[in-house]
């Protein structure tokens, strides 16, 4: 399974459409096959962000806030969507790779340091 | 929670106090950590008090703004208030126009404990009403030349130059400023409208001004001043064509100083005030005149939008039309009224020299007037079907504008026309009440005192209808 996060510093970015970074990331089980690869997006584009998700050939996307049309987009692609989810992006990396993450969910990372 | 500011997180009011704020708000600490929501916010992004408390805002949010907390942290450093637009995203996955308020919040320190923001949704609001919501604030038109107008309003709200309504008696220069001031920074701030062509020279001069206690006979205590109470926000001057001229002078002087002397005076006021002014006076041919300053007019001229009389505005008559049948029948019995394809025809017709204002009141006259499920020709004011031509010569007159008449002002047939259409509409709605003058006021959606000065002015009252015989 090939997943696709957007990120903004340590972070699942806020929102989809002005995430500049994306993790790629391969695995399935609560494992993860090869290396997370980090890409640096040239600027904010949600339309590019969609082309590369499609290009990537992504299963699973994990973002903050999402417009409708590129959720709907996702869906009929038959990409999973997890999104509002809040906190570390490492931490939801390891709960969707176990199979644990839920769209909208505020992960204990998100607290830390409070 | 984070222990912020005891004064201003004392948590069992908080929450209360937020709810009773009308727009959704957050509070953040120094580390642009949620403390606090409310409601509304909570309905907005879907993560109520205790999901929200403790996450970086910009998470909750989900703003354009955020740029990782950089605005937010610039509040906070310079402890003065910003007000920003931009949007967000909603728990429904759809994007919101808001304006951001972002005030510090201050504890027993100097510096700011934290923020409060404010969102104000700016997608609901009329100015660039594409649809007919219903809504008596929302500006109708689908036409080239309002979406032209509407396309301009973003811009225009978005500098701090003066900005010059021009178009004639009832195209909606009153709402389209407001519209402006709405969509500004300065919306939420007073938007105050004086009417320069209501008020003699030195009682305008007063009510713009204002005076200290003293000033002159009867002045018993300082009055703030229409300019003063619009610290902030927008000034709208309308019918600034009627202003007399050395209030123009002085009106000059404070958009160039930003300061005047209220009347009797010896301190200078200094304000921070847009001014948006109207009118449906050609200015250019006033200050050839001489009847209005050259000067004030390039002041004023910066930025300036014409609004269409409503025979320019294609398939608008039809879409106001409906607008108004469906407030008229909301207003009274509630069932749902229609026209005939004759009467329609005779209302498509029309050239309309009084604008919405004028449509809108023969739609109201005939919503009242007519018994029927559907309106006929037979219910449309009698002057109407009186003046209209057929449908094939009336569309000739429309597309041809009086000669020697400014497009900006309407043509004088139309205003005699006008005239005589309001006085039978008077008349008729009288007969139909029997004389009943409050019931008359009701169904022309007047109030008394304006149906009883149409009446002088019409010559209608008893004393000059006796005196005037015919009048």
């Amino acid at each position: 399974m090939n997943i696709l996060i957007t990120v903004q510093d340590h972070s699942v970015a806020p929102r989809f459409d002005q995430a500049t970074e994306v993790l790629i990331a391969t695995g399935e089980a609560g494992r993860l096959d090869g290396q997370v690869r980090t890409i640096i997006l040239p600027h904010r584009s949600a339309e590019d962000l969609s082309d590369l998700i499609v290009k990537e050939d992504i299963d699973c996307l994990v973002c903050g806030g999402i417009e409708d049309s590129f959720y709907r987009f996702f869906k009929w692609k038959k990409i999973r969507v997890y999104d509002g989810v809040i906190g570390a992006h490492a931490e939801a990396l390891s709960l969707v790779l176990s199979g644990e993450l839920r769209p909208g969910m505020v992960l204990d990372s998100a607290r830390a340091g409070v | 929670m984070p222990n912020v500011s005891p004064v201003i997180f004392a948590d069992i009011v908080l929450p209360d106090l937020l709810d009773a704020i009308p727009h959704p708000v957050v509070v953040v600490d120094r580390n642009l950590r949620v403390v606090a929501v409310n409601s509304r916010l909570e309905a907005l992004t879907g993560l109520g008090q205790d999901d929200a408390c403790g996450l970086y805002v910009d998470s909750v949010l989900r703003s354009s703004i955020g740029g990782r907390g950089r605005i937010f942290r610039e509040v906070l450093e310079s402890g003065r208030a910003r007000v920003v637009e931009g949007d967000i995203l909603g728990r429904d996955r759809r994007r919101l126009t808001m304006q951001f308020t972002l005030a510090p919040l201050h504890g027993q320190s100097d510096e700011p404990a934290g923020l409060v923001i404010t969102l104000d949704d700016l997608s609901i609001r009329g100015a660039g009403a594409d649809q007919d919501s219903g809504s008596a604030d929302a500006i109708i038109g689908q036409s080239a030349k309002m979406q032209k107008v509407f396309d301009l309003i973003p811009l225009m709200a978005r500098t701090e130059a003066s900005v010059l309504i021009t178009g004639e008696t009832g195209t909606g220069k009153d709402k389209i400023a407001e519209a402006i001031h709405q969509r500004s920074s300065r919306a939420g701030k007073p938007f105050i409208k004086i009417n320069c062509g209501a008020l003699p020279e030195s009682l305008l001069e007063s009510e713009l001004f204002g005076y200290v206690k003293g000033a002159f006979t009867g002045a018993v205590k300082d009055k703030p001043g229409m300019f003063r109470l619009a610290q902030g926000g927008t000034l709208f001057l309308t019918e600034i064509g009627d202003m007399p001229l050395p209030l123009q002078v002085k009106l000059l002087s404070v958009l160039d100083d930003q300061e005047f002397f209220p009347l009797g005076g010896e301190k200078k006021v200094q304000v921070d005030v847009r001014i948006i002014a109207a009118t449906h006076r050609p200015l250019k041919d006033r200050v050839a005149a001489g009847l209005f300053r050259e000067d004030l007019f390039y002041r004023l001229n910066v930025l300036h939008l014409h609004l269409p009389p409503l025979r320019e505005r294609d398939s608008d008559t039809r879409f106001l039309v409906n607008h108004f049948l469906r407030t008229f029948a909301a207003r009274t019995s509630g069932q749902t009224r229609t026209f005939s394809f004759a009467a329609l025809e005779v209302l498509m017709a029309y050239p309309f020299p009084g604008n919405i204002r004028e449509l809108r009141n023969i739609v109201e006259y005939c919503v009242n007037i007519c018994p029927e499920r559907e309106i006929d020709v037979e219910h449309l004011p009698s002057s109407l079907l009186g003046r209209a031509p057929q449908p094939g010569a009336a569309a000739a007159e429309i597309s041809r504008p009086a000669e020697g008449v400014s497009p900006s002002q309407p043509n004088a047939t139309a205003a005699v026309d006008w005239l005589t259409i309001e006085r039978e509409l008077i008349v008729n709605t009288l007969t139909l009440t029997r004389g009943n003058r409050s019931r008359a006021a009701v169904i022309l959606g007047w109030g008394r005192t304006t149906l009883w000065r149409k009446l002088k002015q019409h010559g209608l009252t008893p004393e000059t209808g006796n005196k005037g015989g015919s009048a």
